[in-house]
């Protein structure tokens, strides 16, 4: 059982929790993630640990409601309990001094920025980091990335704030301006991932990039979360998440990814019917 | 039933048939399949027994079972001193009386196999192990006094269970590591309801924790600890791993990505440990496919086939195998109660291909197959028969080819040696010592996949070694 000490909403449809977790804050490096299942009936989900309160002995986790589990999650308040919570899962972010380092985050993945950012700034590296997102109102961690990166740009599809364009766009000017990263890490969702992998393989521009596949158990055992990279089955739990974007098949990664998706809205709308009423969610849906 | 038969009587009389559901019924629901024996009939199935001077079922079981003696037991009407006997070197004889490959151990070796049908020791020990839990007062919790020894235990499946069991009647402090939020190894996520059911499974989880072994779900070591960190500041004085080979295979055909397409511990995963069959009441889904094909012949994929079938939506599925019938690993039980159910077989079939549309699986391709010479395991090699392929149209595929070993562990610990394929190698294998000072290991992580039963025996050999290591080190650390 773990205790949620903290909930807050930092950016509409957006949550940010900090979880009692004990030898998990202690040991998880970034890049990592966790399993969670919420209760006995639960799925195990993994979600990225975005910081880790070593007073506390808390994890900081960023959740972005998109189905049963999530939604659920969502709905929870400090005080309630999570009854499980295993970790830290997969390989660390690779932390070495490479020099000039992009780092590209759309969504909930710039809170697992946010952590990768801190460790390669402090191991010496010049960190820019670029951000997108819908509409200002929506972007995560902006004041955080700022104080651990050389820069902060920042994108927005609106035009609210920053460029009125993509991250894309927004790395492909900075490289156009003259910046040559040695090295470029993007988290966030699978398209924008493959856009900038995309940019970077004519400029040999070595790019990280983090899976995201369906979940079981996390330790390599079912086979669920495999991704084909240069050829080669990998699974994203034990050998990942983070791969080279160049050698990733996105296809099959996106393909897999919806595999579940209409038994996952069968399972949320029946939670909303029963638990919350008809229609309460409505606007809060992504 | 008093006194005993004469031996040609004995001789004379057929095995007794257990009951079993109707398989018509049995396939819609998760409900086990046999219902073993009742009292009489356990009586008269052990009266069979010959009392052999030099009993060779014995030598066929790996942890010598000490049979004769356990049957006289039941065949007098004394059970639970039946289930005592048996628990003296088996400890969980519920679960190895129901998926021991008994056909391949102590009842290919029984002495009446030779003239009629050998005795149903599986079936005996299965009734001596229920009897106990449904009408024994509990066993007795004897544990030794304290040694001030602490180990830890890596993996809750047979290995670990029997290790952990071993190691608190002994006195030491015994603490359970596993990754999964529940306990059990392949007895909880991997073998079915309707082979074992998972009540059985939990009784023997409260009984280490009336021994007063600490079970500790959602810790995966490697990853929130290493075996040093575990040793050096954890305070364990031994450490045994019994981790398993729980990394599926693939076939590295075209087409694995495919939608539909599962690992057999993904399918029996979502089913058994999340309980998928009762979605959306539980929130892991699986999908409603109608034709499922199962690729291998061993238990995981009969379970596996037994599993779809029980599946609502299910109409058929189809086993697909590339040697034949005689050559399949399963238990015997298993293909017999899979043929009663309606699964069908392709035997001498080997899958070049699978075929999808709009990113789902819609079909798999076969190479007829034809068996050739023996290879070395003794079985007929199969070779391809060129130019005659077909295609089976189905929804879903899963694949059932066994499994290597998860590297987490050994990742963690460069002094941990492995062979090529990542088992762990022992340094001296009477007591399951590794290379590594106080790391025992044992089970599938050891042998590559093997049984509940080598797995069990491997646990009870380390909890020796580990009890002599942690009493001859006193002190010394
Ligand atoms: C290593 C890893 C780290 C992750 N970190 C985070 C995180 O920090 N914060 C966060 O909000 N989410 C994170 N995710 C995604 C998160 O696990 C999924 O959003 C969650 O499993 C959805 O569960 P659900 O029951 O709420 O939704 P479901 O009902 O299962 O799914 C609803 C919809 O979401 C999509 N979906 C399902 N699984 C995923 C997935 N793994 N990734 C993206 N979309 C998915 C499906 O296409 C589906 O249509 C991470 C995933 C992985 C593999
Ligand atoms: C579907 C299926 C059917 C089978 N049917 C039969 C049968 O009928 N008869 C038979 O004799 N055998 C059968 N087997 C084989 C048998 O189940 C195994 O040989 C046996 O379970 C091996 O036991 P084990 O203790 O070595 O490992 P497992 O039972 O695999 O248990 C290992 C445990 O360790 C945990 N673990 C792994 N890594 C870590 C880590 N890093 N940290 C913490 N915990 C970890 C796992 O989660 C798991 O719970 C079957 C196997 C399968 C998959
Ligand atoms: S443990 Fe298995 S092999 Fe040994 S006697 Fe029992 S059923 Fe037979
Ligand atoms: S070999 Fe058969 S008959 Fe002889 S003791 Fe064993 S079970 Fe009984
Ligand atoms: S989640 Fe099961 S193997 Fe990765």
């Amino acid at each position: 059982m773990s205790k949620i000490l903290e909930k807050t909403e930092p950016a509409p449809g957006v949550f940010r929790y900090v979880i009692e977790a004990g030898e998990i804050a202690h040991k998880a490096r970034p890049g990592q993630f966790v399993i969670i299942r919420i209760d006995e009936h639960g799925e195990r989900i993994p979600l990225t640990i975005a910081d880790c309160l070593l007073e506390q002995n808390a994890i900081v986790l960023f959740v972005q409601p998109v189905g049963k589990t999530s939604i659920q999650l969502s709905l929870m308040i400090a005080g309630d309990t999570i009854l499980d919570l295993a970790g830290p899962l997969g390989n660390p972010t690779e932390i070495r001094r490479f020099g000039t380092v992009a780092l590209v985050g759309g969504g909930f993945g710039i809170a697992a920025l946010y952590p990768i950012a801190r460790e390669l700034t402090r191991g010496g590296n010049r960190v820019i980091t670029l951000l997108g997102a819908r509409t200002e109102s929506r972007l995560l961690l902006r004041q955080e990335m700022e104080s651990v990166s050389a820069q902060v740009h920042i994108s927005t599809d609106d035009g609210s704030c920053g460029l009125h364009g993509n991250v894309t766009d927004a790395l492909s000017f900075l490289i156009q301006s003259g910046e040559k990263p040695d090295r470029v890490i993007a988290i966030g969702p699978l398209i924008m991932m493959e856009k900038i992998a995309e940019l970077t393989r004519p400029l040999n521009i070595k790019t990280l990039v983090s899976m995201n596949p369906i979940m079981i158990d996390g330790t390599g055992m079912c086979g669920a979360c495999r991704v084909q990279v240069a050829g080669e089955m990998k699974f994203a739990c034990v050998d990942g998440p983070e791969f080279d974007g160049h050698e990733v098949d996105f296809d099959t990664v996106i393909n897999r990814l919806g595999a579940y998706k209409k038994e996952e809205k069968e399972s949320s709308e029946e939670f909303e019917d029963h638990i919350l009423g008809p229609c309460s969610l409505g606007e809060r849906a992504p | 039933m008093t006194g005993s038969p004469k031996k040609s009587d004995r001789l004379q009389q057929p095995r007794q048939k257990d009951c079993e559901l109707n398989p018509d019924t049995r396939k819609h629901n998760f409900q086990e399949v046999s219902l073993g024996y009742t009292p009489e009939m356990a009586r008269l199935e052990a009266h069979r027994c010959l009392q052999c001077k030099k009993p060779k079922c014995v030598m066929g079981c790996p942890v010598h079972v000490r049979i004769p003696e356990f049957v006289q037991h039941i065949a007098d009407g004394e059970f639970l001193e039946a289930a005592r006997v048996i628990k003296e070197t088996n400890s969980l004889p519920a679960v190895t009386g129901r998926v021991c490959p008994q056909e391949d151990q102590c009842e290919k070796h029984c002495v009446i196999g030779l003239k009629s049908e050998p005795i149903a020791i599986g079936k005996l020990e299965r009734f001596a192990a229920d009897y106990e839990r449904t009408h024994g007062k509990g066993e007795p919790v004897e544990v030794a006094p304290p040694t001030g020894k602490k180990v830890a235990i890596i993996g809750s499946g047979p290995a670990g269970l029997s290790a952990a069991g071993d190691l608190a009647k002994l006195g030491h402090e015994v603490v359970i590591f596993e990754a999964l939020h529940q306990a059990g190894g392949v007895l909880f996520y991997g073998i079915p309801e309707f082979r074992l059911p998972k009540p059985i499974v939990e009784s023997e989880l409260d009984y280490l924790k009336r021994l007063g072994v600490e079970i500790k779900v959602n810790y995966v070591i490697g990853q929130i600890k290493s075996l040093d960190e575990l040793m050096q500041e954890d305070g364990f004085d031994a450490v045994f791993i019994g981790t398993g080979a729980g990394l599926p295979y693939f076939l590295g055909i075209p087409g694995e990505n495919y939608n539909g397409v599962y690992s057999a511990n993904e399918f029996l995963t979502r089913v058994n440990l999340m309980h998928a069959w009762d979605f959306p009441h539980f929130d892991t889904p699986i999908h409603p496919h109608k034709t499922l094909a199962v690729i291998g012949g061993g238990n995981t994929a009969m379970d596996a086939a037994r599993t779809a079938m029980r599946l609502p939506h299910t109409e058929r599925v189809i086993l697909i195998y590339r040697r034949g019938r005689d050559e399949m690993p399963a238990r015997q039980e298993e293909v017999l109660h899979a043929e009663a159910e309606g699964i069908e077989f392709r035997f001498l079939s080997s899958p070049k291909e699978i075929t999808g549309e709009n990113g789902w699986v819609n079909g798999v391709v076969c190479q007829p197959m034809e068996l050739g010479e023996a290879d070395a395991s003794g079985r007929r090699r199969p070779v391809a028969v060129e130019g005659s392929e077909t295609r089976i149209p189905v929804d879903a595929v899963i694949i059932a080819l066994g499994s290597g070993v998860n590297p987490l562990i050994a990742k963690s610990a460069d002094d941990l040696k492995t062979d090529s394929k990542g088992h762990i190698e022992l340094a001296d294998p009477e007591i399951n010592l590794t290379q590594k000072r106080g790391v025992f290991a044992g089970g599938d992580i050891v042998t590559g996949a093997a049984t509940v039963i080598s797995a069990m025996g491997a646990g009870k050999r380390a909890a020796l070694g580990i009890h002599d290591y942690l009493m001859r080190s006193e002190g010394t650390r």
